[in-house]
């Protein structure tokens, strides 16, 4: 069931807020165990919620979401409740402040179902990395969820809430939709406010929807979208209502091909499932063209920089000296050493030590600085290719779930996840991951749509028009 | 240092070279990055908000009243404002910096190529402005006495604060004494800073370096800090040069570090060398966008611009016929200088006027360390009191006493004299009687005198004075004298 649906059975009171969270409730209650998606779950507050919205109902006051389960990537600071991105270091962190995103979906009100896992700092494609457990995938328990918002996109596809929201900075939204068949949407840089957002890398973090299908992502974003005094960052443009771009014909949109994503290693059943969706697109009336990201390949090697670099300085709060743990020492210094190689996980500290190395002295220009012009070719490309198409259609991962501990060991070919996703937030522009398909193991492949910059319109009405053309995302696991 | 040595000689063998990093924190209401307030002297931590504590997730919103400010003193200082710049981060760690990084200007200041003038012996001299770019303070520690635990004040933590670069043009501890009292003054005149060194809103970090006479290329520099007073900048400089004369002298060679003034031992101390200087890992601040200045927006701060020191200075002197050193005396604060010219305009004779306020009216103020905006009289009351000098009805040394009463009453002097039976006598007869009286008593003195002692004219003087209480109208009184004393 969809938020639309959901929206008329509440609203017309055929059920009750409180009967639609007890039965998220009683599913977490039945597949938890298994899928381990939350890393807090926020029973009591969300009765309160669920109490709240319905007097909404009642009053006819309803909001776009009211009494609607969401569950919040725990990177997200929710006021009065444990916000730990998933890190040793905020074990107990309880911020006195709400993000921008939860305060509009609270202005919404929607019901908050828990905080959900993710590799610690938003720093994995698997959650792996998490610093309390590991979330699975609900299509395959022994195969990941995809990360870092692993634990928002297995909730949505294990049925533990009716949405979530994530957040995206190299594919941390996109990746784990297509690994657990739901939708995942980065708007462009700029579009939602990152206010209470736990910085990973500050100029690619975005956060998003992961929803059962594009509507939902559509009426999630006209939720959270908006200019934000306490986000410079964000942009003043009006925010559009995006439900009411989908449904609208796609004949004549002309889909790019980037000729550069299509590689070698990529999964042949992935591959064969992307071919089908796009032939299927071009049957709905769009007119498939080749582009080129000519950049693509640099994309990967420039990302690791700039977001190491920036959250090697975003991570140096984390000191012990105000919140979060701390461990004694026999000095500043090594209080300061102790509570951070207690407090953060290997990957973190390793990107840390990658982010410290390209800023510094003598090497800066030869990284950082290098990484940033690539960065620039990296949006001429795409602002290239948005000439000759509409929207880019792609792959979103190159590989279906992995299993678990598969790539844990390898840093470098677990970053080889993100390597269809990484560009687009390089290049600031909008991203979505649809369900397209599964491969012979029954493991579902994603679709990736890019659209121009602040066009998550077109992106929305692409997308959808496929959906609508597949049942794709109406197929569940059996848990 | 070697003792013995006659520093003072062996100094002008050398040429000193000093530039200045002065910080200036901003008269805002509200912080750089946040709405907190900037008052200084609250309740520790009681002006901190989840933003400037550096919790996880926060984000900086720039004040825009800082960047007026910053652009108000670029224009004071003759800079060229930037159409674009950027913030940046400078990454350390230290518990009073919450985030452990600083937002800062690098790459791109707000404000570069400018100068000040100052003017030493006589002489006006430029010094060059490298830039001033924006920054936001740190909190302060504060250290247990005895305890395990030292303790975080963040109130002060992103308050607004200017960084203003000279360039190394200073040639003397005097020149650069002078430079910041001269920045000093700009700042006040702009209100954007209050100047204050002993409560920190003015801050100084000096780089030195000495040199051979005639040599071009510039010494190993040494960087002093905690220059936390005024009476402290030429003092500090003075003794790091002396220092890195007799290191030079005795064959030894200056290393490139960072020194600490210690004010009470009077002497500056190394803090870490080169080799131990931070890294600070500059990159352009993300969380924030590109600072972008309009012309328009330039045209309008400039149109505000008020009246500045070094412009009033020479208007003093045209205008009311002051010397050099009167007229940068009177502006060097605008309050005096506001208070000297509301005296005129009442009808002071400029020097006069200029004359009692640089005397008897900044000694008192000194004694009690008052500003002019606290005294309890107003200009046109001491040009009251000077009128009263000019119609005779008081002497200059009366007046002194005058001015004094309405300095602690706030009366008029008319008041005053009434009260206290001040009136000057000028009345002959009068004085004649206490000459009379006061020669009659004085015979063995009148005999030494007419001998020629004519020193004891004075005490003369001094025994009428006695006896009229002062109020003899001291011409009439030397006149008569000189006329019973038959000279």
């Amino acid at each position: 069931m969809n938020i639309r649906e959901l929206r008329r059975l509440l609203d017309n009171r055929e059920v009750s807020v409180r009967d639609v969270l007890a039965a998220v409730y009683g599913r977490i209650d039945a597949v938890e165990d298994k899928v381990k998606a939350f890393i807090t779950v926020s029973r009591d507050e969300a009765y309160r919620m669920a109490e709240h919205a319905q007097e909404s109902i009642i009053s006819n006051r309803m909001s776009l979401l009211s009494g609607i389960p969401i569950a919040v990537k725990d990177n997200m600071c929710t006021k009065g409740i444990l916000t730990t991105c998933a890190s040793k270091i905020l074990h107990n962190f309880i911020p006195p402040y709400e993000s921008t995103v939860t305060a509009k979906l609270k202005e919404h009100l929607y019901v908050l179902v828990g905080k959900t896992n993710l590799d610690e700092f938003a720093m994995g494609s698997s959650t792996e990395n998490s610093g309390f457990h590991t979330s699975r995938n609900p299509w395959n328990l022994e195969c990941v969820p995809g990360g870092s918002s692993g634990g928002s996109a297995a909730a949505v596809a294990a049925g533990e809430c009716i949405a979530a929201v994530g957040s995206d900075t190299g594919g941390s939204i996109r990746q784990p939709a297509s690994l657990c068949g739901v939708v995942g949407l980065k708007p462009t840089y700029g579009r939602v406010s990152r206010y209470g957002l736990v910085a990973f890398a500050s100029s690619l973090d975005q956060i998003g929807p992961i929803t059962r299908d594009v509507s939902d992502a559509a009426a999630m974003l006209t939720a959270i979208a908006g200019h934000d005094p306490l986000d410079s960052t964000s942009v003043s443009y009006n925010t559009p209502d995006y439900e009411a771009a989908l449904g609208k014909e796609i004949k004549g949109l002309r889909i790019g091909i980037p000729k550069e994503f299509f590689i070698e290693g990529i999964d042949k059943d992935v591959e064969e499932a992307v071919h089908a969706a796009i032939k299927k697109i071009e049957s709905l009336g769009a007119t498939a063209v080749e582009v080129s990201l000519p950049h693509t390949g640099f994309a990967t090697a420039a990302y690791y920089i700039l977001a190491t670099s920036e959250a090697s300085s975003n991570l140096g709060r984390y000191d012990g000296v105000k919140y979060g743990l701390r461990e004694p020492g026999k000095d500043l210094i090594d209080m300061y050493m102790k509570t951070r190689a207690k407090g953060f996980g290997t990957e973190v500290k390793r990107r840390i030590m990658l982010g410290t190395y390209a800023l510094s002295a003598g090497y800066y220009d030869a990284y950082y600085k290098k990484a940033q012009q690539v960065r620039t070719l990296i949006k001429n490309d795409f602002a290239n290719a948005f000439k000759e198409a509409d929207v880019i259609v792609t792959p979103t991962s190159p590989t279906p779930a992995f299993k678990v501990g598969e790539k844990a060991t390898d840093p470098l070919q677990m970053y080889l996840s993100d390597i269809f996703t990484i560009s687009v937030n390089l290049a600031g522009v909008p991203g979505i991951s649809i369900p397209c398909g599964f491969t012979k193991g029954n493991l579902p492949v994603g679709l990736q749509i890019i659209g121009k910059h602040f066009d998550e319109e077109t992106l929305l009405k692409a997308a959808y028009a496929y959906e609508q053309s597949t049942d794709w995302h109406m197929r569940r696991p059996s848990l | 240092m070697k003792s013995g040595v006659d520093t003072g000689a062996i100094v002008k063998k050398y040429e000193v070279v000093i530039g200045l990093e002065v910080h200036a924190q901003l008269l805002t209401e509200t912080k750089m990055f946040c709405r907190c307030s900037t008052k200084f002297g609250s309740e520790p931590n009681s002006q901190t908000c989840p933003v400037c504590i550096g919790m996880p997730g926060v984000l900086p919103v720039m004040n825009r009243k800082a960047v007026e400010y910053a652009i108000l003193t670029g224009l004071a200082t003759n800079c060229r404002i930037a159409l674009y710049s950027r913030f940046a981060r400078k990454n350390y760690f230290y518990p009073d910096l919450p985030k452990n990084y600083q937002i800062s200007q690098y790459e791109l200041p707000l404000c570069e190529n400018g100068f000040v003038e100052i003017v030493v012996d006589d002489e006006v001299k430029r010094i060059g402005i490298t830039r001033i770019h924006m920054e936001e303070d740190a909190g302060k520690n504060i250290h247990e006495e005895r305890g395990d635990y030292s303790f975080v004040d963040l109130n002060r933590t992103g308050v607004p604060l200017m960084e203003i670069v000279s360039e190394p043009d200073l040639r003397s501890p005097r020149e650069a004494s002078e430079y910041m009292k001269k920045l000093r003054a700009i700042l006040r005149y702009l209100g954007v800073c209050d100047g204050n060194m002993e409560q920190g809103s003015l801050r100084c970090d000096a780089n030195v370096s000495i040199r051979p006479v005639g040599q071009n290329e510039f010494g190993t520099r040494a960087e002093l800090k905690n220059i936390n007073s005024f009476k402290f900048v030429e003092k500090a400089l003075e003794y790091e040069i002396k220092r890195q004369v007799s290191v030079v002298e005795d064959g030894g060679r200056i290393i490139q570090e960072t020194r600490l003034w210690d004010s009470v031992a009077g002497m500056t101390r190394s803090m870490r060398s080169k080799e131990e200087a931070h890294d600070y890992r500059y990159f352009p601040e993300p969380d924030l966008p590109p600072i972008l200045v309009s012309q328009e927006w330039i045209d309008e701060i400039k149109a505000n611009l008020p009246e500045l020191p070094d412009d009033k200075r020479k208007r003093f002197i045209r205008q009311h016929g002051l010397p050099e050193y009167d007229a940068e005396l009177l502006t060097s604060e605008k309050a005096i200088a506001d208070w000297y010219e509301r005296a005129v305009e009442s009808g002071g004779q400029p020097k006069v006027v200029s004359n009692w306020m640089m005397g008897d009216l900044m000694r008192l103020l000194n004694e009690e360390n008052k500003s002019v905006d606290a005294l309890l009289f107003g200009p046109a009351q001491m040009v009251g009191m000077l009128k009263l000098i000019d119609d005779g009805t008081i002497s200059g040394k009366i007046a002194k006493t005058v001015f004094e009463e309405m300095y602690r009453t706030g009366k008029n002097a008319g008041d005053v004299v009434n009260e206290k039976g001040l009136v000057q006598i000028s009345d002959t007869s009068e004085i004649e009687m206490a000459v009379d009286d006061v020669l009659a008593k004085s015979a063995s003195e009148v005999e030494r005198f007419k001998a020629g002692d004519e020193k004891l004219m004075g005490f003369f003087v001094g025994q009428v004075m006695k006896a009229t209480k002062g109020k003899a109208n001291p011409k009439m009184l030397n006149d008569l004298l000189k006329e019973k004393l038959g000279r």
